[in-house]
């Protein structure tokens, strides 16, 4: 099977033997011929407003479904528009393809208009970047593109296409196979290793499971239970592994980190043997690495050789695939002989009674107040409605660790946020691609008043396209993180956080053609929240918030996790 | 000490770039650098020389391992290998001093591939130490230019290179939805490594530059 056909036509054609239904863009000068191709074919492309935002909703769609984003652009600004959603992409392990145009290969180096290096900018903000001399080479580029997103850690993975290539036309025969000779992918784990794991989880008097963002990309959470249950120890899930054991599971505890519940990190820090799950050892984890853990052995469990020994050396280091490994570890685990389970089963008991003991004495718990909204009401409000069901994309802030902390979640890929990179202006694109990935679910924008205004551009998107996003902005008037920080390590000198001017939601959403409203009065959540899901289209909710609200427990940075912070320490004065 | 690290890698445009961006995000500094087309013309071989923090040396070679376009990255550092390096060196050589610069040559094992009145073009190969002391003898004798080629080296421990198979793309078929699925699950190239290194068990399997 062979036919002649442009080059445009041609990457069209292999982005649907990719699976690829939809996908977000901006288009522009050399991509003029591409975009032409798409005009009567049945592939969706989303029109975003913004390159920056094409990224992130490709990210929101791979996100809520594990299936590659692919996002696209033109050469020069548009490229280089796409590096935030990249880096974020990167950082988080997230599978995307991007393809950006290029000028005509003739004109590359000649500084053209809209001439930008994207090979060599986004050399270091991908896993893998591809640029396009020939049209022979694109089929075998865009399939290798695609299984290097998707395979081992998965990440971004850009093609850039020069205009000639699009135009030019040439027989496409559907590529068969790839040959990436040095693209090393390690699943399966060693079975020594996974046997040795086994022994130290029954030696354990008190086990302890870190699992992280590589139980959802590997889709181990099933597996993850199972271990949890076999052995009945606690599991701490973080900012990335939100979901990977149902929030209501009786072992699981909480997030750990920075703003990690005060059982997660007494847990942390008071463990004999961590089994730690497609995890990096974050330092909004770990706080400062030398004192973390100091009594675990550590297993680590990762698809990605370089995160083993990069922060923390394991005492016991397994490379492969998450779920992989899990089931042959729980196999293992589960076919240990009764006397061998016994063993340790009383200290294992006591030692989980602790665990629950820290977490019923500092618990997450929202705080309310008569007179204002306070953030944790409204998180608790949209845990409430979402009933760990809806999927929640947060922005990054505040708000975010509120969210991570109050809403439950019951399944994987509903906790949708820019974790490694913390990119503000996350939350609302990402929630258009993750609501056309999943048409059928409830879908929260949880923004702050900083990051919905970084990308109030999108709301174009969702009204364009009818999305019934439910935009929840927690409207405090600061950047509150950095407020946060201000106060408590900046003698309170409040520079530049104050964000005094914010849009009427009512005549902003108003303006696009939907509804929206403004609270500020805490009688008024419930029922303004329930109207917004109620609203069949979009719905834009700015609820104001007290101002000055901190995020407890904290750990500040470069302290040890066992010297968090549980509240303010004394009554902060007001700036003037 | 400065490490040694050789690698095998595709020869592509952009894979010198993406080895050397291991060390630059890091801040290292390249102390050598030479790359050449192997036997099989579609493989280069690289060895950089750097200075890197001892307790980091094993995170940059896996970092360079996992780069697609590398095929295997080593540390020769401490494991048994040979390490060269040439150097070309023209120094003036008056009457007077040119028997003894060809004796100081000779003891060097240096050639001489150039020779004028104004004096002589020497060519010299050794591990990398020889050289600099080759090069301090020959300053003794005034102002000398030089150029050096930078170390290459060679392992002598016989390592087989285990390549990737071939991996088969998505059949592209459609549902009544005119959508694709492709039923690939991340990863399905078979491989394993138990201790974070890189070891795998492949189907293909080259004797490298062989």
């Amino acid at each position: 099977m062979s036919n002649l056909m442009s080059g445009a036509k041609m990457l069209l054609e292999c982005l649907v033997r990719e699976g690829v239904d939809c996908f977000f863009g901006y288009p522009g000068g050399v991509t003029l011929p591409f975009y032409d191709a798409m005009y009567d074919h049945h592939i969706r492309h989303i029109l975003v407003r913004h390159e920056e935002n094409a990224c992130f909703a490709a990210e929101g769609y791979a996100r809520a479904t594990g299936k590659v984003g692919v996002c696209c652009a033109t050469s020069g600004p548009g490229a280089t528009n796409l590096i935030t959603g990249l880096v974020d992409s990167m950082m988080d392990s997230i599978p995307i393809v991007a393809i950006t145009g290029q000028v005509s290969t003739k004109l590359i180096g000649s500084d053209a208009f809209q001439e930008a290096d994207t090979f060599g900018i986004t050399r270091s903000c991908t896993k893998h970047n591809f640029l396009v001399k020939t049209l022979a080479e694109l089929p075998q580029i865009v399939h290798e593109a695609f299984y290097i997103a998707a395979s081992g850690r998965p990440g971004p993975v850009l093609v850039d296409v020069p205009k000639d290539v699009f135009q030019a036309q040439g027989h496409y025969t559907p590529v068969t196979s790839i040959h990436l000779p040095g693209y090393k992918v390690f699943t399966e784990g060693h079975t020594g290793q996974v046997k040795r794991a086994a022994q130290m989880i029954w030696d354990a008097e008190r086990p302890w499971v870190y699992a992280g963002g590589g139980i959802i990309a590997a889709g181990a959470t099933q597996d993850l239970r199972e271990l949890a249950e076999i052995v009945d120890m606690p599991v701490v899930c973080t900012l990335m592994g939100l979901g990977g054991l149902p929030a209501e599971h009786p072992n699981f505890v909480s997030m750990p980190g920075m703003h990690g519940s005060y059982a997660a990190n007494m847990g942390m820090s008071n463990c004999d043997v961590m089994i730690a799950l497609g995890v990096r050892f974050d330092d909004r984890v770990t706080g400062r690495i030398s004192a973390f853990a100091p009594h675990a052995k550590v297993i680590h469990v990762d698809i990605d050789p370089a995160e083993i020994g990069k922060n923390r050396v394991p005492d016991l280091p397994i490379v492969g695939d998450v779920k992989r490994v899990l089931e042959r570890l729980n196999k293992m685990l589960a076919e240990a002989t009764p006397e061998r389970k016994a063993k340790n089963a009383a200290a294992r008991k006591a030692w989980f009674a602790q665990v629950r003991a820290w977490k019923q004495e500092f618990p997450l718990a929202p705080s309310y107040s008569d007179t204002e909204i306070k953030p944790q009401h409204l998180m608790a409000e949209i845990d409430r409605l979402s009933g760990g069901q809806a999927i929640v994309c947060s922005d990054v802030g505040q708000h975010q660790m509120w969210a991570a902390q109050l809403i439950r979640f019951s399944e994987p890929r509903l906790w949708i946020n820019s974790g490694g990179l913390g990119s503000m202006g996350f939350g609302l694109p990402s929630s258009i691609g993750a609501q056309f990935a999943r048409p059928d679910k409830l879908v929260f924008a949880v923004v702050g008043d900083g990051g919905f205004q970084m990308s109030i551009p999108e709301l174009a998107t969702i009204a364009n396209y009818g999305l019934p996003i439910k935009i929840v902005v927690m409207n405090n008037g600061y950047l509150g993180m950095v407020r946060q920080w201000q106060e408590l390590f900046y003698n309170n000198r409040l520079s530049a956080v104050e964000l005094e001017c914010f849009p009427d939601a009512e005549k902003l959403a108003g303006a696009y053609g939907f509804k929206g409203r403004t609270i500020e009065k805490p009688h008024e959540l419930a029922g303004a929240l329930e109207a917004a899901v109620r609203e069949p289209g979009p719905y834009l909710l700015n609820v104001k918030v007290s101002s000055f609200e901190n995020v407890y427990p904290m750990i500040p940075a470069g302290a040890a996790v066992n010297e968090m912070v549980m509240g303010p320490p004394e009554p902060v004065a007001m700036p003037k | 000490m400065l490490q040694v690290i050789s690698l095998l890698l595709e020869n592509k445009p952009g894979a010198l770039m993406r080895v050397t961006g291991v060390l630059t995000a890091r801040g290292y500094n390249i102390e050598t650098l030479t790359v050449a087309r192997t036997l099989d013309p579609e493989l280069s071989r690289m060895t950089i020389v750097v200075d890197v923090d001892p307790i980091l040396r094993a995170q940059v070679i896996k970092q360079m391992n996992k780069l697609v376009n590398v095929l295997q990255a080593v540390d020769l550092t401490e494991s048994p290998a040979v390490c060269r390096e040439l150097v070309l060196i023209r120094v003036r050589a008056p009457l007077e001093m040119r028997t003894a610069i060809l004796k100081e040559a000779e003891i060097f094992k240096a050639r001489v591939i150039d020779s004028s009145t104004e004096g002589f073009a020497l060519e010299a190969t050794d591990d990398p130490e020889k050289v600099d002391e080759f090069v301090q003898v020959m300053r003794s004798y005034g102002d000398i230019e030089v150029i050096r080629s930078g170390a290459v080296a060679m392992s002598l421990e016989a390592k087989k290179l285990r390549l990737q198979p071939p991996i088969a793309t998505p059949t592209g078929s459609r549902d009544a939805n005119g959508v694709s699925h492709t039923g690939r699950r991340p990863g399905e190239a078979r491989a394993s490594g138990g201790d974070g290194a890189t070891r795998q068990e492949d189907e293909v399997e080259v004797t490298e530059e062989s």
